[in-house]
């Protein structure tokens, strides 16, 4: 068969767009790209603000955590004796935002399971109105609720978790002090994601296939089994992404953590301990009182929050990318 | 009738695509199978329907079903699309209850007990009564050997040589042959087909005793129909099968007994039960004779 077979070049496929088509088309692509123009132009701004004290501060912009603006007798800031560091800020954050992950994201997976799988429908309803609700309250009220009323109960509870598992290092006690620590404002930013997680893993749950359902029950699968095999696994890349967006919630929350935590400026593994810190918290702290120079430190500082967040939901985004593909 | 046969193995498969089959083919198809039937009746009592009543909230769909499956035999239910059949083979299993406004009235006899008393164990009925469903549906997040074995993990049961079990049902749903060398790649990899005869594989692995198949091939190609058929048939000689089928030559190719199903804009209700090849040649019921002509449905 030595006969060559003449091949046709390949021809360009294209349609004629209606007008109508490109103007909606024109609509859509300018919707979708402002937010990404919005985030970028503050990232623009927070970093102009930012790069002066970033480059004064050096590397203890990020390691130290001493903050403290000397005016000199002129009224400008003493570059060389003000110290702007956001170490103990930022791990701070780190550890309220985990807490309140660890605490938030089991009680909301367990409340989408109850909602999707176990509820009768005119609870269900009462529920789900009720949790969006929540999502929709002032973060202010959840921090004088936490100071007023969640503070002195968690004190207790930090008590037994110091007296029986202090033998872990983080839950030990330098200094008997428990009022206003980071387990308590944990606590706070855990009711605070609540709705959010829900209501993102309740959505997944409820389009679990229901012919996978009915194949898990047909082999005579109990409800906890058919939950075990079908629903997580299929879930489990949307519960990921709901804690991520409720760990975004948590890294950035400042008026309920401001009233509930107590600022200081040292970084603290103790989550018991009443010392604690938080980037955003700063910010409104120290904003109000701020001259020119430091409300730059406290640009630089947002903007290393920023950069934090965006780590984390990359890293987030890497972890349902390789999480949901079994489920689906 | 015989110049028809495309496949020898089966040696009653009627050529596929023949819309406008007559009664007196049909009945030949269904004459020529080889049915086990009789022999087969001395086995045991198997499953049973009494006066089966269903209910979707205020809605009566089904009216007063009483029909007994031999073990051992295939029991095909035929009749025109809302007329009940589905909703009839689920309430074989207790799938019904599934759908929440469900309700139900009369008794569902296996081996004489039934199956909705009190204190019965739902999910144990369910692995006496498997069922296979209308579109493919194997666990994705699996692969073909765990998609096998998972009922096993659904239902916790244990069993001494698992590869020894996932042999045989693969066997025994034919799909052994294709799959055997990557039995660890996922069941979404399968065509249509195969996937359908895992769901059966897996249907099987728990052991059932009935298997009901809710038109098992309505969402396949004919290739792939025509080895389901083959697999239904080398399985009836372990498990009693119920099939629901809107394909009436598949019907005459695979079953035993034949059921007609109809509804008047009322309660689906059972019109005419008999062995297959007498449904198809001579229907005692003339509402049986026009549909299985082909005038209406």
């Amino acid at each position: 068969m030595s006969e060559t077979r003449v091949i046709p070049a390949k021809r360009e496929l294209t349609t004629k767009p209606r007008l109508s088509d490109k103007v909606f088309r024109g609509v859509v692509t300018s919707g979708g790209l402002s937010s990404l123009v919005i985030l970028g132009l503050i990232f623009v701004f927070l970093l102009s603000e930012g790069f002066q004290t970033i480059k004064s501060q050096g590397l203890y912009f990020l390691t130290g955590s001493q903050w403290n603006a000397v005016v000199t007798d002129a009224g400008t800031i003493d570059t060389k004796q003000s110290h702007f560091g956001i170490a103990a800020m930022l791990v701070g954050t780190l550890i309220c935002a985990s807490i309140a992950v660890i605490i938030g994201v089991p009680i909301s997976v367990l409340s989408a399971i109850f909602l999707t799988f176990y509820a009768p429908a005119s609870i269900k309803k009462l529920m789900i109105t009720i949790i969006d609700l929540m999502a929709a309250f002032p973060s202010i009220l959840f921090g004088l609720w936490g100071f007023f009323v969640l503070g002195p109960s968690a004190e207790y509870w930090a008590k037994l978790i110091h007296k029986y598992l202090g033998f872990i290092p983080i839950f030990q006690m330098p200094a008997d002090f428990y009022t206003r620590s980071p387990f308590v404002a944990g606590i706070v930013l855990a009711i605070m994601i609540i709705p959010i997680v829900t209501s993102i893993s309740r959505e997944i749950f409820s389009q679990t296939p229901l012919d996978r359902i009915q194949a898990a029950y047909a082999l005579g699968a109990t409800r906890w089994a058919m939950l075990k095999t079908v629903a997580f696994p299929y879930a489990r890349g949307g519960i990921v992404g709901g804690t991520m967006l409720g760990l975004g919630r948590a890294m950035g929350e400042t008026v309920a953590v401001y009233t509930v935590l107590n600022i200081v400026y040292q970084i603290n593994w103790h989550v018991l301990l009443g010392a604690g810190g938080n980037v955003a918290s700063l910010i409104l702290l120290k904003f109000g009182e701020a001259g020119p120079a430091e409300v730059k430190a406290l640009m630089a500082a947002g903007l290393a929050l920023f950069i934090l967040t965006l780590i984390v939901n990359s890293a987030a985004d890497a972890i349902v990318n390789r999480t949901s593909k079994g489920g689906r | 009738m015989a110049d028809d046969i495309n496949n020898p193995d089966s040696g009653n498969t009627g050529k596929k695509n023949e819309e406008d089959m007559s009664t007196s083919s049909l009945a030949a198809v269904a004459a020529g199978r080889q049915s086990h039937a009789p022999a087969t009746q001395a086995l045991g009592v198997g499953l049973e329907a009494r006066g089966v009543h269903a209910w979707f909230g205020d809605k009566h769909v089904l009216n007063n079903i009483s029909l007994d499956f031999w073990p051992g035999t295939v029991t095909a239910l035929i009749g025109p699309s809302g007329c009940g059949k589905s909703t009839f083979i689920r309430t074989l299993n207790r799938m019904h209850e599934f759908i929440p406004t469900a309700a139900l009235a009369g008794e569902v006899l296996l081996n004489g007990e039934d199956v909705y008393a009190a204190g019965v164990d739902v999910t144990k009925i369910r692995l006496k009564v498997g069922m296979v469903f209308q579109k493919p549906n194997p666990f994705p997040s699996m692969t073909i050997a765990e998609n096998v074995l998972a009922g096993l993990k659904l239902a916790q049961l244990k069993v001494e040589n698992k590869d020894d079990l996932l042999e045989e049902c693969l066997e025994r749903a034919g799909l052994w042959k294709e799959v055997k060398d990557r039995l660890g790649t996922y069941g979404g990899s399968l065509s249509g087909g195969q996937q359908q005869r895992l769901c059966i594989a897996r249907s099987l692995a728990v052991r059932p005793q009935v298997l009901l198949m809710d038109e098992p091939c309505s969402a396949l190609d004919p290739g792939s129909t025509l080895k389901i058929e083959e697999t239904i048939q080398h399985l009836s000689s372990s498990v009693t099968v119920i099939i629901v089928t809107h394909n009436m030559q598949q019907a005459a190719r695979v079953s035993d007994y034949t059921a007609f199903f109809l509804s008047d804009g009322g309660p689906g209700e059972m019109v005419e039960v008999g062995p297959t090849s007498e449904i198809f040649s001579r229907p005692k019921d003339k509402r049986t004779e026009n549909y299985v002509t082909g005038r209406f449905g």
